[in-house]
């Protein structure tokens, strides 16, 4: 039996394909096979799975609708979020923020979390230093509140401020 | 450090020197990173995927422990050389496809490789051989803060590390070990294994990662999450867990071989048996009997051959590996005859 795509090399892969219950059987050389390989596992993969969840963010708790969300478009790389929707990848580092909003829900999903406790780089020590002093205070701060202390919390409300204004620069 | 040098040299793994490697094959950490500037492989321009490709040869040139290492543009290669670097573990399948502007790095024994312009810009691997999560974690560590003194990763400070994929966001590392359990496959235990690590936030693989089926009773089990803990957690997690699961496969080997001696012998000495003799041969049929005559030398009843021996035949008898032997082109046919051949020869110099 010779392979139906190319019809020249000898056909060793038999294959069943069944779309919209029309079943067609195909016989392939293992050339043509492993293109055709290729094909089905792009057709279903984590990203068809992934596309799934990505309207979670637009069902709860957020005022955009789903159209609203789908022509959200990073301002970077120009991917929207429908095309993050079809791909199952994001365009760039960037469209982690454009597209917080609705992200931020997705990962939890997938997660269970959405705050990093992992290593940082080097280069990004200023950064993640000034982040996490900065949670300190807000921890203090709702301490403070708790126990009622509220001079020590204007305190600390005041010098959260200034923090998030040096971080933001 | 040329491909064909791979073929003649054995990777660490496959001499199996580290803890536990009757059972845990090997032991992988892998890190997806990308640079700050540019949009993420699939996104990219060919020209941003070449400056990608530059900036990361670049700095691979300046990593301590990839000094002795080589460097392969995927897009030259034949298809025959792809196919025989992801049957060494060293690249996905998915590097094979649309090669072009992809790039990897092969350290020193195949113990580190960096995939270039994969789903991420870089995909940074460290193998190592048996039950040794722990030092790859350390080596794969070293490697990622060097690359990170001359590249500015994608990374928020709350989200950690950002991948093209959200599955892998956070510390875009994937801890995994390869169990080989034939004792829980054959007591029919497996299922319930498989089944409690996922609930624990494991997932299960075959030999070749995502989307491959299991065989020869190779399991490929990782972590499904990676933001929200530390990179050591993580790892401590799995290494507990997998702990067990050895735990349990040496019981059901003792149950096997206390309870069913003979005939578990007669198994073994049969898959022994069909490899030396057999003059046509399947892959499948390789792994199968590969497994068994494995678990016949982890029992001490095949002394004629030993683990590094069995881990090599894993390799070369696949398709790539056995063209590349050959120097030629074979077709499936032609492949089960050398196989076969491969195989009797280093059985018959035991």
């Amino acid at each position: 039996m010779v392979c139906n795509i190319c019809g020249k090399n000898q056909a060793t892969v038999h294959l069943t394909e069944i779309i919209d219950e029309q079943i067609t059987e195909l016989h392939l050389c293992e050339e043509c096979a492993q293109k055709k390989g290729a094909q089905m596992e792009s057709h279903f993969g984590l990203s068809d799975l992934l596309a799934g969840l990505a309207d979670l963010g637009t069902q709860f708790n957020s005022p955009k609708t789903k159209t609203e969300t789908s022509k959200l478009k990073c301002p970077k790389c120009g991917l929207t979020y429908e095309d993050f929707k079809k791909v199952g990848r994001l365009g760039c580092g960037e469209c982690y923020n454009a597209f917080r909003e609705a992200l931020v829900p997705l990962l939890k999903r997938i997660h269970g979390s959405t705050q990093h406790y992992g290593k940082s780089p080097k280069k990004m020590a200023k950064v993640v230093k000034a982040k996490n002093d900065l949670q300190e205070l807000k921890d203090r701060l709702q301490k403070a509140i708790q126990k009622e202390d509220f001079e020590e919390a204007a305190k600390l409300r005041d010098k959260i401020k200034e923090q998030e204004k040096k971080n933001n620069k | 450090m040329t491909l064909d040098d791979l073929l003649n040299n054995t990777g660490e793994w496959i001499r199996c020197t580290g803890p536990l490697c009757d059972i845990v094959m090997s032991s992988r950490v892998r890190l997806a990173r990308n640079l700050a500037e540019y949009p993420f492989s699939h996104w990219a321009s060919k020209k941003e995927q070449e400056t990608v490709m530059a900036l990361s040869r670049e700095s691979i040139g300046k990593v301590k422990s990839l000094k002795d290492s080589m460097f392969v543009e995927i897009g030259k290669l034949d298809p025959i050389d792809k196919q025989f670097l992801v049957e060494r573990h060293l690249m996905s399948k998915e590097h094979m496809i649309d090669s072009e502007n992809k790039g990897l790095c092969v350290g020193k024994d195949e113990v580190i490789s960096i995939m270039i312009n994969e789903e991420d810009h870089m995909r940074i691997q460290v193998m190592k051989s048996g039950f040794n999560l722990k030092e790859a974690w350390q080596i794969i560590d070293e490697v990622d803060n060097d690359l990170g003194n001359s590249l500015d990763f994608a990374y928020s400070a709350d989200l950690g590390y950002l991948t093209a994929c959200p599955t892998n966001t956070g510390t875009g590392m994937r801890a995994s070990v390869m169990l080989h359990l034939p004792s829980l496959v054959m007591t029919k235990q497996i299922g319930k294994v498989l089944q409690a690590i996922t609930k624990l936030s494991l997932t299960a693989r075959g030999l070749y990662g995502e989307g491959t089926e299991a065989s020869g009773n190779f399991f490929q089990i990782s972590n499904q999450v990676s933001l929200g803990h530390k990179e050591e957690e993580i790892i401590d997690n799995i290494e507990r867990i997998i702990k067990q699961i050895v735990d349990h496969e040496q019981s059901a080997r003792e149950t096997l071989f206390s309870q069913t001696r003979e005939a578990l012998e007669d198994r073994i000495w049969r898959a022994y048996g069909t490899l030396k003799s057999a003059h046509i041969i399947t892959s499948t049929e390789t792994i199968d009997l590969l497994s068994l005559v494995r678990l016949g030398v982890d029992l001490g009843v095949i002394k004629q051959a030993d683990r590094t021996l069995i881990n090599e035949l894993f390799v070369i008898t696949q398709p790539a590996h056995l063209q590349k032997l050959e120097k030629k082109k074979l077709g499936p046919n032609q492949r089960d005859v050398k196989r076969a051949e491969i195989i009797r020869d280093k059985f018959g110099k035991q």
